[in-house]
Formats: structure tokens, C-alpha cells, sequence
């Protein structure tokens, strides 16, 4: 095996086995999305009627519609969680640590990205298994199909958090960030409703909603879990993926704690 | 070849000058000591030379690799201690240490008898099953010294590795530290400011404010003086206030 994949290897390893060492994490992870799609879902249905639109042949429930956007929701939070925790890597030093690989710094860190996306598909397949109990079901070639658009989501996601997390100087100030950004990108998008609808209430939210890299990656795995491919959503979310893991790389500074401390 | 060459290297928080104009050499199977007070730029000295920090004045090159040109090469020479402890405290000893040889891109049975074998020299071979938070001071420090000698590296860097721990881990440490550098020939840097942990033979380089008060070998610089209070009058000379009135 070359330096590079036992590096892989060890660093999705070790993310692993915290992501199992923290089992508060774990459930936080399940409990969110199970609440709205028990909860939430129930109280929308009757106020929100869904139309016929691809990738859907017939009326679906309001709950069979937002399971896309909370498996999406699953990887948001998870890649957020996980820039906290390099973030917290940082200042606590084993970041530092790593990156004194002779390996580049850029692999580290996309293996870094790697990992958290790895332990976001677990999460999935977990509330996807839940939901199908509760009565969601998709095609079973659309859980295999799923796949890739998560591992592109999960990375778009986590550089999104990454790039984040070099702008911040210190852990106390990562949640006030957090919450701008969580919020209005889960919110606007078509997680919880579709782009049509949001036309009816306001033409510009829509056209914000459809920028939304977030409403990209929904949409790529909507499509995904019915085994069909939405090209235009899966190409954005590619060119996001990109641009973000470009960011992030870019702007990543090991020493930002350290110097942040000393001048 | 020189283990470790600094030269001319200068260092800014912004506006707030850290080093300036430091130079020195550190040939193989040398035991180096950096001596300064707090904020004398001894970390930021260590940043520079594990490349968190980028180089922008000056030079500093391990084993002839310059660490701005071939940083790939130079990282691969080098083994670190940070003063910060980076052990994984949920990990296992040995767990810690593979998971730092594969981010050196060593795994498998060459691991493992990497592993055993830098255990074996640290005398933590009784301790490799145990968590790290069940180990003292001492034992995570030792650890943490095996892990940078994993791949085997030419300089190992040590950053204040004995802060915070008893009279007797200090010692060992240091003891075991000074014994690799003679055995094994590799250069060693060992950052500072606790005097009774150097021999009259090490190299000294006494850094204060961010510049090179004095370098050469402990036990000419010191003369007739004990170590310490020959470094609390240089330092002091340096800090004397401007006769007023």
C-alpha cells in the first residue's frame, strides 16, 4: 500500500473510532432528523399539498418528501460537527501534530474530509433503515445509487466547514458562525419544501433557494434514492465540491490558534 | 552533512517582531539545547521549523533539505515533541503510536516492530496496552518521545518536553534524550528554560527576545559561573532599563 492510503486508512480509522467513543454524538445525530421527520413532518402534511414532479410518478406524502432533506440535513450538521473538530484539533494540537506527515498538507486534510463523510454515510444508512421501519421506502437500487451523491455531498459539506473554520481564530466563536450558516442554508433550499412552492410565497426566495449549494445536494440525492440522476444538480454540486475543497485547502492555516494567542 | 542549519531567520506576529536574524548549526549526534525565558521565541522558533509557519526571512534546512523548497524531504527527517501534549488520551499507547507511523506511511509488521522497538528504548514496553489517560506525566511524555522516533528520523525536536512534570521524569527524560543523541547519532534540539537540564558538553544557544544572545558549548560559555545565574545575568543585561534622570 503507498504512504498515501496507509494514511487514509489510519486517519478514517481513528475518526471512526471516536465518532463510536462519543455515542452522545451518535444518537444527537439519529434523534434530529428521526424528531422531524416524526414530528415536523406529521404537523406539515396537512398544511403543505405536494404536487406530481420528478423524481416522484405519483402523490407522495409530505414525509416520503422530506427524507431526501434531512438525509441532506444528516450531512450538514455532520460536516459542521466536524470542523469544530478540527478546529478544536487545532488548538488542542494534534492537528499540528499531523501535519508534520511528510505527506501534503492537502491530502491530510481531504482524508480528514474523507473520514467525516464516511461516518455521515453510516448516520444515513441508520435513519434510512429507521425511516423505510417507520414506512418510507425507496427502490433498493436507489440505496445503492445514493452513494456517490452523498460521498459528493458529505465532501461538499465538510469543505464548506472546513473553509469556515479557517476564518475562525477561536472554538468560542465557532457556534455564533455555525448558526449563520446551518440555519439559513437548511432553510433555504428545497430540504423541507419544493422550489415550486417557495415561488408561490416570493420569486426572490426561490432564486436564492436555487443557488443554494445545499438545495444541489438535496436534490442529487432525491433523485439518487429513486436510482435516477439529476444531472444538473449532481453537476453543481460537483463544481461546489471543487470550489469549497479549493477554499478550504487554500485557507487552512495550522498555526491560526498559536498566532491568534500570541499576537 | 549538518543536521540542522538555521540561518538568518526572522519571524513577525504582525507588527510584533518574534525572531530576528537567528542563526545557528547543529551537526549529527549533537545535543543541542535552545535555552530562553518564556516568550524568547523558542516555539515560534519550532512553528518555523515544522513548517506550520512559512518562512519568510531567512533559511533553515534539515539534513541539507530546505524546509520553504523541499518540505516533503525535510518533514520526513524530522521527529517532534510539541510542549502542547498531542497524545489521543482515549487511545492505547500502541494505538497512538501506529496511527502515527501511518502518517508516516509505515504500517503493518514494519509498524509494529517500530513500535516495539522505540517502547523498548523508552522502557514502555510494560505500558503498551494501556490507555494514555492512564498514564502519568512522565510516562505520556515518554510516549510522545517514542512516537517521534517511529520513522527513524536524522533531528528530533523537542519543545520544552519536560514542562510540568516531577524532578525525577525530568531527569529521566533528559538522561534518555542526551543518551540518544550520543548512541544513535541523531541531532537533537531540545528547547528550554530550565538550566539544570543541560551538561557542560551540550551546544548551548541562548535565545531571548527573539535573537541569539550567545552560542557555543555549555560549559565554555559558562565559565566559572553556575549555568543559571550566567543565564539569568545575560538575560538580565539585555533587559536592564535605560538609567533615567
Amino acid at each position: 500500500m503507498s504512504d498515501w492510503l496507509i494514511a487514509l486508512n489510519a486517519i478514517v480509522a481513528r475518526e471512526a473510532l471516536r465518532f463510536f467513543h462519543q455515542r452522545g454524538r451518535f444518537l444527537s445525530a439519529l434523534v434530529r432528523p428521526l424528531l422531524w421527520l416524526v414530528v415536523f413532518a406529521a404537523g406539515f402534511r396537512a398544511a403543505l399539498g405536494l404536487s406530481i414532479a420528478p423524481p416522484y410518478q405519483t402523490y407522495i406524502t409530505y414525509e416520503t418528501y422530506i427524507v431526501p432533506g434531512l438525509v441532506g440535513m444528516i450531512l450538514l450538521f455532520n460536516g459542521m460537527q466536524g470542523s469544530l473538530s478540527l478546529v478544536y484539533d487545532r488548538e488542542m494540537g494534534s492537528m499540528r501534530l499531523m501535519l508534520t506527515s511528510p505527506l501534503p498538507r492537502w491530502w491530510l486534510l481531504f482524508c480528514r474530509l474523507l473520514a467525516g463523510t464516511g461516518i455521515s454515510i453510516l448516520q444515513v444508512a441508520l435513519f434510512l433503515a429507521v425511516a423505510a421501519a417507520y414506512g418510507i421506502r425507496f427502490p433498493l437500487a436507489g440505496y445503492v445509487a445514493v452513494l456517490p451523491a452523498l460521498v459528493l455531498a458529505g465532501l461538499m459539506l465538510g469543505a464548506l466547514g472546513l473553509a469556515l473554520s479557517s476564518t475562525i481564530r477561536q472554538l468560542e466563536n465557532f457556534a455564533g458562525v455555525m448558526n449563520f450558516v446551518i440555519f439559513p442554508m437548511f432553510f433555504l433550499s428545497s430540504a423541507l419544501y419544493p422550489l415550486w412552492k417557495m415561488a408561490e410565497s416570493s420569486a426572490v426566495l426561490r432564486d436564492i433557494c436555487a443557488i443554494n449549494p445545499f438545495t444541489h445536494a438535496v436534490e442529487s440525492i432525491r433523485f439518487a434514492l429513486y436510482a435516477q440522476i439529476n444531472l444538473s444538480a449532481l453537476g453543481w454540486t460537483a463544481v461546489w465540491t471543487v470550489l469549497l475543497l479549493a477554499l478550504a485547502f487554500r485557507g487552512y492555516d495550522p498555526a491560526r490558534g498559536l498566532v491568534a494567542r500570541k499576537a | 552533512m549538518t543536521g540542522l542549519v538555521v540561518d538568518a531567520l526572522g519571524y513577525a506576529y504582525g507588527a510584533k517582531q518574534a525572531l530576528r536574524d537567528v542563526s545557528f548549526r547543529v551537526a549529527p549526534g549533537r545535543f543541542c539545547a535552545l535555552l530562553g525565558p518564556n516568550g524568547a521565541g523558542k516555539s515560534t522558533l519550532f512553528a518555523l521549523m515544522t513548517r506550520l509557519f512559512t518562512t519568510s526571512q531567512g533559511r533553515i534546512a534539515i539534513m541539507g533539505h530546505d524546509i520553504a523548497r523541499s518540505p516533503r524531504r525535510a518533514l520526513g527527517q524530522i521527529g517532534v515533541v510539541f510542549q502542547q501534549p498531542t497524545l489521543d488520551l482515549d487511545l492505547t499507547v500502541t494505538r497512538n503510536l501506529s496511527y502515527f507511523a501511518a502518517l508516516q506511511g509505515i504500517s503493518g509488521r514494519r509498524a509494529a516492530g517500530r513500535i516495539e522497538a522505540v517502547l523498548d528504548r523508552l522502557g514502555m514496553r510494560e505500558r503498551a496496552g494501556e490507555r494514555v489517560r492512564d498514564l502519568n506525566g512522565g510516562h505520556r511524555r515518554r510516549t510522545e518521545i517514542a512516537r517521534s522516533l517511529l520513522h527513524d528520523p536524522a533531528v528530533l525536536l523537542l519543545d520544552e518536553p519536560t514542562v510540568g512534570l516531577d524532578a525525577a521524569s525530568r531527569a529521566a527524560i533528559t538522561s534518555h534524550v542526551h543518551a540518544l543523541a550520543g548512541d544513535t547519532g541523531k541531532t537533537v534540539l531540545w528547547a528550554t528554560h530550565l538550566t539544570d537540564e543541560l551538561r557542560d558538553t551540550d551546544q548551548l544557544v541562548l535565545l531571548h527576545r527573539g535573537q541569539v544572545l550567545a552560542e557555543g558549548e555549555s560549559g565554555m560559555l559558562r565559565g566559572n559561573m553556575k549555568l543559571d545565574a550566567w543565564f539569568l545575568s545575560r538575560t538580565a543585561e539585555e533587559e536592564a532599563p535605560c538609567p533615567t534622570g
